[in-house]
């Protein structure tokens, strides 16, 4: 266990510091793209605290998303904010992306498994439509922020260094969680909701306060995308294809696990802003997306990291008896079967003739 | 009232299945009880009716005084009443250790100061002193080698001990055994009921569904027999043994086999 801690930790480090040496390059495209990237680790990180930890899966993270988008725009609209004062908005936009977040759980967590990833596009969609047709939002033509008179050279630095702090921020989170009792108890729902529940784990409480928590990093999310982009459209505020994206980045890295989202997302995203800026058609990027999650789904049901993980320890495990066979040899004919010798050890000790199943 | 654990009058219907039918039990405190019947008799369903896992269409259930009817499973727990089930159900991706800890969230938070929103949520799961007495509990159970493995890589004998000993970390006044002998071999069985009967003697009482006769006879002090969702006989083991009325219900539906939940 502490090994891994270590390695994760040294991980995250160097991933913090080519993140923050990047913008350095100077190119106006690199940092882009890399607002997006880390945009998006931050969402498939928060989605994978509440759906990759509690394996239900949400389907709608943009409503998040799209309630910080709206929450910032509104309050630029309204109050006219340009300027740095604009960052001390995305709290407030995760706030009340939170307070959605209530309601939203009480509804869609009375039911499980595909019954909750339906409720979860349904609600998705009023929120959509609520974004098409309320008149306070502007309907289709949306809302635009008022300017923001900054360098163009430099226009994306504040905004790639908020994304890279709460991208960070909620990578720390969910390894806080991770190995928290509470961390256990979503892991523990998982598995088997209604034990965890026979041995006094308060299911609903538990389960509503990671999707509130999910909730608000992607609403912090959404508050920065407002500024960074100059628009809040219902299509691309409320887009479910940002949840479609999140979910295989996280799939594709390691579902439920704590690097794989990161992984996952810093794989896809640069595909995809190259994507955006290179193929003309957008469909074909939309339809690679796809074929990847297929891909994903079919061959690495369990993402890349544990798979890699598992062949890594088997690789090990098959050495260590490659080297331990000569030397055992000349101990005797009597050797039992080096590959069982060990398992066996721990395995019948307690409960003789047993074996394993 | 003296019973630990009452129940008075339960009916469940599932559609046009009857499977309680007033049924009314007592389980006295410090004894180890055994529910009997053929399968389909309703003893997984009465099970379940205590617990929490549904509710009941009449009838009460009281723990000591308290009435505990259609309670939420985990407030069932906290209020002392721990269960295995039939088929085992351990978190399988959690470690050994991790599902012992699981358990003992209830009784480490009764040991802390202050009110449940000032502690800090992140805290590890699983203070040194829960580690300790999860590690005393494996052993006793005889899995304490496993603590670090992965739940899913137990066997099915494994997996109804680390039931036991993660029902058992809790603390229950009383534990409900679903089939704690069903599908284990002999030698585990013996363990099994070596390990019940010292968890008795320390206070806890038990009742438990068996159709393994021999288990349930040599263990029970009272043993009760459903049928039909209702309680036949009630009686200490030597009395049910030659009870007619017995026979009668195991005859009607034949050998006891292995039926699924």
């Amino acid at each position: 266990m502490r090994p891994a801690a270590i390695w994760r930790a040294a991980g995250l480090v160097l991933l913090v510091a080519a993140a923050a040496v990047i913008p350095l390059a100077k190119n106006v495209t690199v940092t882009h793209v890399g607002v997006f990237v880390l945009l998006y680790v931050g969402a498939a990180v928060a989605w994978n605290i509440f759906s990759g930890f509690t394996g239900y899966i949400s389907l709608g993270a943009a409503v998040f998303f799209g309630v910080g988008v709206y929450t910032v725009a509104l309050l630029s609209k309204h109050l006219n904010l340009a300027g740095g004062v604009v960052f001390a908005l995305y709290p407030l936009a995760g706030l009340v992306a939170a307070v959605v977040a209530v309601p939203f759980g009480l509804i869609a967590l009375r039911v499980r498994r595909h019954t909750f990833v339906v409720v979860t596009i349904a609600v998705f969609f009023i929120f959509q439509l609520m974004a098409y047709n309320f008149s306070w939002t502007g309907g289709s033509t949306g809302i635009f922020p008022p300017f923001l008179n900054w360098d163009p050279n430099t226009f994306d630095m504040p905004f790639y260094y908020t994304a890279l702090v709460i991208a960070v921020g909620a990578a720390v989170l969910a390894w806080a969680i991770w190995g928290s009792r509470f961390g256990l108890q979503l892991r523990a729902i998982r598995d088997d909701e209604d034990r965890a529940r026979g041995l006094g784990v308060k299911a609903m409480r538990v389960k509503l306060a990671a999707f509130v928590i999910s909730g608000f990093i992607i609403g912090m999310l959404g508050g920065l995308y407002f500024y960074f982009q100059s628009e809040a459209l219902p299509e691309y505020a409320f887009n479910p294809f940002f949840d479609l994206t999140i979910a295989l980045m996280a799939f594709l890295g390691g579902f439920g696990t704590l690097s794989g989202p990161i992984f996952g997302a810093l794989l896809l995203e640069p595909y995809l802003g190259y994507a955006q800026f290179q193929i003309s058609n957008a469909y074909v990027s939309e339809v690679v997306l796809g074929a990847v999650f297929l891909v994903v789904i079919i061959l690495l049901p369990r993402g890349i990291l544990p798979t890699a993980g598992e062949r890594l320890t088997a690789w090990r495990a098959a050495r260590a008896r490659r080297s331990a066979a000569p030397a055992a040899a000349p101990a005797g004919p009597a050797g039992a079967p080096v590959a069982g010798a060990a398992k066996a050890g721990t395995a019948g000790t307690g409960t003789p003739g047993s074996g394993r199943a | 009232m003296t019973a630990l654990l009452r129940t008075d009058g339960i009916s469940k219907a599932f559609g046009g299945v009857q499977a309680l039918d007033d049924c009314s039990i007592e389980v006295e405190p410090g004894s180890i009880a055994g529910l009997i019947g053929p399968n389909g008799s309703g003893k997984t369903t009465l099970f379940n009716m205590i617990t929490g896992y549904g509710k009941a269409d009449r009838g009460d259930i009281y723990l000591k005084d308290t009435k505990i009817t259609n309670l939420a499973p985990d407030k069932v727990f906290a209020l002392g009443i721990g269960r295995t089930f039939q088929l085992t159900r351990v978190f399988s991706r959690l470690t050994v250790m991790e599902n012992m800890i699981v358990a003992a969230h209830h009784k480490e938070r009764a040991g802390q100061q202050g009110s449940g929103w000032l502690r800090n949520p992140f805290a590890r799961a699983g203070g040194p002193a829960t580690r300790r007495r999860a590690m005393e509990l494996l052993e006793f159970t005889g899995i304490a080698k496993l603590a670090a493995d992965r739940a899913e890589t137990l066997s099915y004998g494994q997996r109804k001990l680390l039931e036991l000993s993660y029902v058992l970390i809790a603390e229950p006044e009383i534990i409900l055994l679903d089939e704690p002998a069903g599908g284990v071999n002999p030698t585990l069985i013996g363990t099994i009921s070596d390990r019940i009967r010292e968890l008795n003697r320390q206070g806890t009482t038990f009742l438990i569904v068996e159709h393994n006769m021999e288990f349930v006879m040599g263990l029970c002090d009272q043993v009760t027999v459903l049928d039909n969702g209702n309680p036949v006989v009630s009686g200490p083991p030597d009395v049910i043994r030659h009870d007619h009325r017995v026979l009668d219900a195991y005859l009607g539906t034949g050998e006891e086999d292995d039926d699924a939940a």
